[in-house]
């Protein structure tokens, strides 16, 4: 498992080694700056996605052990949030803050991208063994957050895009899919009386 | 560091100048916003804003990077997706308020015009700038061998409708042709031209051949491309993104820095192959020949 573990760190690099790769060798096309942020946009969405199917997945013999990789997987959809975020603060808006903050109340696109990586924030922050021990059974809880900020990352992606919804509306399936997938388990939850939040 | 002449170097290892300067500037930008925003300066009054000069977009990004939607929906598909675009055989249809209606091929409705060259400021809705030179010839002169009649108004103009060949329709992305259209004033006004080139060479099918609209002081998505019909109406025409998303895009949709976009502010652009965005000019600077044709207009309704 340490071995996979260790690959998966890998694998989650190279996305970042090829961004890099390309910057330098100039193969982002003609308007780089948005090519780059769009990259790390959907890095973030398909890392997030992924780890939103382990379990399902884990349920298929043999695959079980994935668990061990969720957080890695989780940690990876974060980086690259933070690197589409950067990107955008930076490249796009100069660090102009003043523009970034009226980008951010003005435009529904900006705003539902913001709170989607807001809410990854304390998840990441929380996902060290000493937190998940410290915050007990609270801290599956607060990371049911995971499912409010995918949906706004698939909205925000909805929204950016002017006439062609094809692209957003399947990373949208694929959420659903993963969505409806649970609700027999959050069922039996709701008949333990146990409170979902 | 002192200046060392270097024997090896021979006329091969020269950058050519336009990458040595795009490629200084792009350094120059990155490290003065880098050190800006150390010392909390808002990089875009700190730098006094971009330089101004309107030196023409390398070819290769001015026909890879385009919406034409008829041919994919991403930046670089028109481009890949070129040859799906069949332009020969072409003609064009001319109707509506006309004495000469009519449809002639393409050779006819080119041969009475001399080629001029136009370089343009060209302003996509998304907040990108190119500067692109076209050839071509203004419509004006084109409408007047059809002899528009005293009820022409508007002028409509249609792309066109292929969804066999043309990936782009075979989807309903917009409402297929894609449609657009001017006052007449404003199609008669000598900055609107019809172009068959840029760069001196044939127009890229990517770029809207064989001939297509470039109107320099409105949003890109008015300049149609690989028109096959125009048409004089009384009525103002339905246009596709009017259509779509009319509190979006504007039958005028003229540049207009002071009218903001649900989507996008329209105070600044990027200038294909800088680094920084520049302020956008109202009008996209041509606002000396065509601000009086909006003179008793409120531009932000009218947008």
């Amino acid at each position: 498992m340490i071995a996979a573990s260790r690959f998966l760190f890998v694998v989650g690099l190279l996305p970042l080694a090829w961004l890099t790769y390309a910057a330098w060798q100039d193969l982002l096309g003609a308007n780089p700056i948005e090519r780059a942020i769009r990259f790390c946009g959907d890095w973030a969405l398909w890392w997030l996605l992924l780890t939103l199917s382990v379990r399902p997945l884990r349920r298929v013999p043999g695959l079980t052990e994935l668990i061990r990789v969720r957080r890695m997987l989780g940690l990876f959809s974060f980086f690259y949030a933070t690197l589409h975020v950067m990107g955008y603060v930076a490249l796009d808006r100069y660090f102009d803050w003043e523009s970034t903050v009226r980008d951010l109340l003005k435009h529904p696109y900006i705003t539902v991208g913001a709170l989607s990586f807001l809410l990854l924030l304390p998840l990441a922050i929380t996902s060290t063994h000493g937190y998940m021990k410290r915050l007990g059974r609270y801290w599956g809880r607060l990371h049911r957050l995971v499912y409010i900020s995918a949906a706004f990352a698939v909205v925000h992606y909805w929204l950016m895009v002017k006439a062609d919804h094809l692209q957003p509306a399947l990373h949208g399936v694929v959420l659903t899919m993963l969505l409806v997938w649970r609700i027999p388990a959050w069922k039996i939850t709701m008949r333990n009386k146990t409170p979902p939040f | 560091m002192p200046f060392r002449w270097n024997p090896e170097l021979t006329m091969q290892d020269i950058t050519p100048e336009e990458y040595f300067l795009e490629r200084r500037r792009f350094i120059k930008q990155a490290a003065l916003v880098g050190a800006g925003a150390v010392l909390g300066l808002n990089p875009l009054t700190a730098l006094g804003g971009e330089s101004q000069d309107d030196t023409a977009t390398p070819y290769e990004k001015a026909t890879h990077y385009n919406n034409f939607y008829e041919l994919g929906t991403g930046k670089d598909e028109p481009a890949a997706n070129a040859d799906k675009l069949l332009i020969s055989p072409w003609s064009v249809i001319i109707d509506g308020a006309v004495t000469r209606p009519g449809k002639v091929s393409l050779e006819e409705l080119l041969k009475p015009h001399a080629i001029e060259e136009r370089v343009y400021r060209l302003r996509c809705v998304e907040t990108w700038s190119m500067v692109i030179p076209w050839q071509g010839f203004p419509l004006r002169d084109l409408l007047r061998r059809f002899d528009p009649q005293g009820n022409a108004k508007y002028v409509a103009f249609e792309t066109l409708l292929d969804p066999q060949h043309l990936p782009g329709q075979t989807r309903k992305i917009l409402d297929w042709p894609y449609r657009e259209g001017l006052r007449m004033d404003e199609a008669m006004h000598p900055l609107t031209i019809i172009a068959t080139g840029m760069y001196g060479r044939s127009l890229p099918n990517q770029n809207g051949a064989p001939l297509r609209l470039v109107v320099p002081w409105k949003y890109g998505f008015k300049s149609i491309k690989s028109i096959i019909r125009i048409t004089l109406t009384e009525q103002q025409p339905v246009t596709s993104w009017n259509q779509m998303a009319p509190e979006e895009y504007g039958f005028y949709a003229n540049v207009n820095p002071l009218v903001p976009h649900p989507r996008w502010d329209q105070e600044s652009e990027r200038r294909i192959g800088e680094f920084r965005r520049r302020p956008t000019l109202i009008f996209n600077g041509y606002g000396d020949h065509v601000a009086g044709l909006y003179a008793h207009m409120d531009l932000s309704r009218n947008f």
